[in-house]
């Protein structure tokens, strides 16, 4: 857990070529409504940008939203190419519409939680303070 | 390997813990200032103000592109307010960054202003030399859109740029809240919108008012940040600035008075750290806080129990 | 002498307006009965006396009860069901079996890439090809797509918005190829960019150049396709984002006079076009306020089109509109209960007045529908139309002092956003200026905090939660991309490439200047040229529009 003085960083991304950001816009008010600070970046952002943006701000958490169906190529492309970054301390979640049996496999590669559809934004919130990492 | 040593081989990754160590005013932030801090006053420092949603991000977006095709290396930092209730931001700048973000020339970092007024946040100006002694070429600096005298901007960045729109009903307004000291280029943006030439007119008016023409006369620029219109124009008159500023030593005076009012940050730092630090841990805080809280006691006089005004000499500063 | 008093509205109704419709449209049945036999009016009005004029009668304006005077008992709502997925070899296949089970109109889902004007092979479309639709690169994907669809037969939807010219060239060159003439074709072309701004976000050039595009449609449309639906005016997807049904109906219905406004300064004649406009609700939850959205829409719009845009002929002053269930609504827990909720929201569009209909399937909170939930989504609509009664009288809700006092309050909410918005010059600097985008977040956000905090039920929830295991939900074969880009290279060896750059030059001079683009967007087409090389095109003359981020 980070001390009070220094803020959770999170990284509200939003790959794929579909536009429903209503998930995505909905948990980044309730994050920073906790107090985080929410770095969003905008709708149809490639594997390799959001890599870069996860490095530049040092985020403390990647939360990605799809809802496309692509999840199981977008997932394994983010995690290569972070992978590839040697990113190891960030906390990486996925939300959005996605099956659950497909969850595992999601979980196996390194995404550490995955928030389906009707999941509180609190219970994100918490889970979020619970499992970062601390930084400096 | 130690993050310092990292960060001197050019780890981005090594960069970007820096910053966060400096944000968050650590120990390790703070080390790393004073070692970094004789390698900083080599990057060319370029601040970006002017009121909410003129095309400030836009435009940084733009003029990077173009000094990046001149083979410069560009870091970009872009603050955005941090809510007053809950200390949480939504930094957003970057979503209008699209050209930059598959350049790995360019690094761009988002910070919230964590409760500092004047458009930057604390560590703002820590951050730009971090990245100056990094060995960027160029550090845009993207204040947050108050609209109101961002003067913090001109102490960080050597030159800078005020942006303003055709029809914001009053364009007169911004000027007026000491924007107009502080700019070095106006920018006159979606100048694809009526009223656009007007806007220019108003301001070399008023910079024509002023009393003591001063040795540079700040140029004003029209553009269309969305298709990169007047972009080139723009950077050619960022380069002359810094031409002027070389050619009249204008440079070393600048950064002379950065290095001064870094001094006194420090100073002021320490010191409210010092005191406070002594008066929040003396046992009787808790009590008088409640008091006063109660209104069972004014706090100039829970003040003066805590911290005598005649008290103030008798600490020893390290 | 004697005077004979002057017929009051109803009487006049009776006289006139219906033996006129009942000719054209005959009703279904000579009589219609409850289940106890007693017979049903065709329309019930207050004792003894007519209705206030803001209420009216159906099939006059302005149009609260209906756009018809006889509605249902005529003629039942299109039942049309939206499908596509994978290629269009799969999506054809379902076409068929949806006509087969008793669908009277078909509607086209197109893939990511598609929407956005990519073609398969595009490095963005990686792992999206035939994902949430149909993938369409080319004339030979369409020729497949509506293979042994009688398109002179058949009422044909397409969503689609940023590229709906080009794909809509592309089905036109089909019909060339079915031999049926563009006069004989029947159907609605989404072409809503305005929304798209506001809620779905799937735009590709700047609001001006597409707003062109849009009217090259309408203008292209009237000379040449007559029958067709120019624009679905759609506030589906406002209300997916998150909207209150107010905002749904205001931001719908000033897209629509933006819409009317942009043609009208074309110098078109707006009784020629404005019969062709239609539009596309959502159907969510609380029953009896969706049911006034849809009676308030009707009113309003005839209103502005009589009398601000001054249209002269009735056919102008009609909103009719396509309704679809929530799917925002849909939950993935309990899934099944979705059969209740489509349910509820099914019978509020038809109660308010609905043209077509299209019934979620149950699973569409967790992945496309199964055939199976399709199927019970149909019937769904099937039990509403033959077996609850509601078909059988016009506006049974009309009235009612609760219904008819909230379809005052949409009316009045609406006309103070229109307003604001005005405040702001009009819909495209109000998108400019994130306002849209804005209200609906904050509305979004309050139904999720009200959802948090227990103010709203949600059940299955956050409340008679139960822990349950997954239903059985349909899986796109990863294969399909290779199939869909094993064709498009096959056409883009086969195809004349000069003739393919000639035609694309020539769409570009058109692009650049005034010209209308559909001539050269059908020369395109049927020289297989692709939906991506169209699309870059107009990329190139009209550049990529990146919105405002607004919270
Ligand atoms: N018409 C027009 N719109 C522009 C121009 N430049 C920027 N915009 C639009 O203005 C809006 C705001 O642009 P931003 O670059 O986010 O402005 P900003 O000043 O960084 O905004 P904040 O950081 O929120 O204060 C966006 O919708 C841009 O597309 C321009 O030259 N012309
Ligand atoms: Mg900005």
């Amino acid at each position: 857990m980070p001390d009070s003085q220094t803020k959770i960083r999170v990284i509200v991304a939003k790959p794929g070529l579909d536009g429903h950001d209503r998930g995505a816009k909905v948990i980044a008010r309730a994050l920073r409504d906790a107090g985080m600070e929410v770095i969003y970046t905008g709708l149809r952002q490639t594997p390799s940008q959001i890599v870069q943006t996860v490095i530049q701000e040092d985020a403390y958490c990647l939360c990605i939203s799809i809802l496309s169906g692509a999840h199981n190529h977008l997932f394994p492309e983010i995690l290569k190419l972070l992978g590839e970054a040697d990113v190891q301390d960030v906390l990486i979640l996925g939300g959005g519409i996605i099956p659950p049996e497909d969850v595992p496999a999601l979980k196996k590669l390194g995404v550490s939680e995955v928030f389906g559809p009707g999941t509180s934004t609190s219970d994100t919130v918490k889970y979020i303070r619970e499992h970062v990492q601390p930084r400096a | 390997m130690d993050l310092m040593d990292r960060f001197r081989q050019g780890d981005r990754r090594a960069l970007a813990r820096l910053i966060t160590h400096v944000e968050n005013g650590t120990p390790v932030g703070r080390a790393a200032m004073r070692e970094l801090y004789g390698a900083t006053g080599r990057g060319r420092s370029i601040g970006v103000t002017g009121p909410p949603g003129t095309g400030k991000s836009t435009l940084v977006d733009q003029l990077a592109s173009v000094f990046r095709k001149e083979g410069l290396r560009i870091a970009i930092v872009c603050v955005d307010p941090s809510s007053p209730f809950t200390g949480g931001a939504i930094l957003a700048d970057r979503v209008r960054m699209r050209h930059l973000q598959d350049d790995p020339e360019v690094f761009i970092r988002s910070m919230a202003s964590r409760g500092a007024l004047g458009g930057l946040s604390r560590a703002t100006g820590s951050v730009l030399k971090v990245l100056d002694a990094f060995g960027f070429d160029v550090i845009l600096l993207e204040t947050v859109g108050v609209g109101q005298g961002e003067v913090e901007v001109v102490r960080e960045a050597e030159t800078c740029l005020v942006i303003e729109v055709p029809g914001l009903g009053d364009g007169i307004q911004a000027i007026k809240a000491g924007i107009l000291e502080i700019g070095h280029v106006f920018v006159v943006n979606k100048s694809d919108n009526p009223g656009a030439d007007r806007v220019a007119e108003q301001i070399l008016t008023m910079l024509s008012l002023n009393p003591v023409p001063p040795p540079w006369q700040p140029p004003v620029v029209q553009t269309v940040a969305t298709k990169g219109a007047g972009v080139e124009d723009l950077a050619r008159q960022v380069r002359r600035h810094w031409e002027h500023l070389d050619a009249q030593n204008l440079r070393r005076e600048h950064l002379g008075r950065r290095r001064i009012a870094d001094l006194a940050e420090i100073l002021k730092c320490r010191a409210l750290g010092a005191a406070s630090q002594r008066v929040l841990s003396r046992p009787e805080y808790s009590e008088l806080r409640r008091k006063v809280e109660l209104g069972q006691m004014d706090p100039y006089e829970a003040a003066d129990r805590l911290l005598p005004f005649d008290g103030i000499e008798e600490w020893r500063l390290p | 002498m004697k005077r004979t008093p002057k017929p009051g509205p109803l009487e006049k109704w009776e006289r006139e307006t219906l033996p006129r419709s009942l000719e054209r449209m005959p009703e279904r049945r000579s009589t219609f009965v409850t289940t106890s036999g007693h017979p049903v009016p065709r329309l019930a009005t207050p004792a003894g006396g007519d209705a206030p004029a803001e209420i009216g009668l159906p099939g006059e304006f302005p149009y609260t009860r209906g756009i018809y005077p006889t509605m249902y008992r005529s003629r039942l709502w299109t039942m049309r069901q939206f499908a596509g997925f994978g290629t269009a070899e799969e999506t054809n296949e379902r076409f068929k079996y949806l006509l087969e089970h008793g669908q009277t109109g078909l509607s086209t889902a197109f893939d990511l890439p598609t929407l956005m004007g990519y073609d398969s092979d595009h490095p963005y479309s990686h792992g999206e090809v035939g994902r949430e639709g149909v993938a369409v690169c080319n004339l030979a994907d369409m020729e497949v797509l509506f293979d042994r669809i009688p398109l002179d037969k058949v009422s044909v939807s397409m969503t689609i918005n940023s590229p709906a010219a080009p794909i809509f060239a592309m089905f036109l060159g089909v019909a060339e190829k079915q031999g049926v003439g563009f006069t004989k074709l029947n159907g609605t072309l989404q072409n809503d960019i305005l929304k798209e701004y506001i809620a779905q976000k799937e735009y590709v050039f700047p609001p001006g150049p597409s707003m062109r595009l849009v009217v090259d449609s309408i203008e292209y449309c009237q000379r040449e396709v007559p029958r067709w639906n120019t624009i679905s005016i759609s506030g589906y997807h406002i209300r997916e984002a998150g909207s209150t049904a107010i905002q749904e109906l205001a931001f719908t219905l000033a897209n629509g006079m933006a819409y009317v406004q942009a043609a009208k300064a074309r110098g078109l004649d707006v009784d020629e076009f404005a019969p062709r406009l239609s539009f596309f609700f959502n159907a969510h939850n609380d029953l009896f306020e969706e049911v006034a959205k849809y009676r308030a829409a009707r009113r309003i719009w005839a209103k502005m089109m009589r009398d601000s845009f001054g249209a002269k002929s009735p056919a102008s002053w009609l909103l009719r509109t396509h309704a679809q269930t929530a799917g925002c609504s849909l939950t993935a827990q309990q899934p099944e209960v979705n059969i209740v909720r489509t349910t509820i929201q099914a019978l509020a569009a038809i109660l308010g007045g609905t043209q077509s209909l299209h019934t979620n399937s149950m699973d569409e909170a967790l992945a496309l529908p199964t055939e199976k939930a399709v199927r019970i989504a149909l019937r769904t609509q099937q039990v509403l139309a033959f077996e609850s009664g509601a078909a059988n009288v016009v506006d049974p809700l009309g009235g009612s002092w609760y219904v008819e006092q909230l379809t005052d309050q949409m009316e009045q909410g609406a006309m103070d956003y229109f307003r604001r918005i005005d405040e702001l010059g009009g819909v495209i600097p109000a998108i400019e200026a994130g306002f849209f985008q804005r209200e609906i977040a904050e509305a979004a956000y309050r139904y999720q905090k009200e959802i948090e905090t227990k103010d709203r039920t949600i059940v299955g929830v956050n409340d008679f939660a139960l822990e349950e295991s997954p239903i059985e939900i349909l899986k796109i074969d990863p294969a399909l991309e290779k199939k869909q880009l094993e064709r498009l290279s096959a056409v883009k060896s086969r195809r004349d490439n000069d003739r393919v750059r000639l035609e694309l030059g020539r769409l570009r001079e058109a692009a650049t200047g005034t010209a209308n683009v559909f001539p050269p967007l059908l020369a395109c087409a049927r020289a297989y040229a692709t939906l991506g090389e169209m699309m870059d095109v107009f990329r190139e003359v009209y550049g990529e529009y990146v919105e405002e981020a607004t919270f």
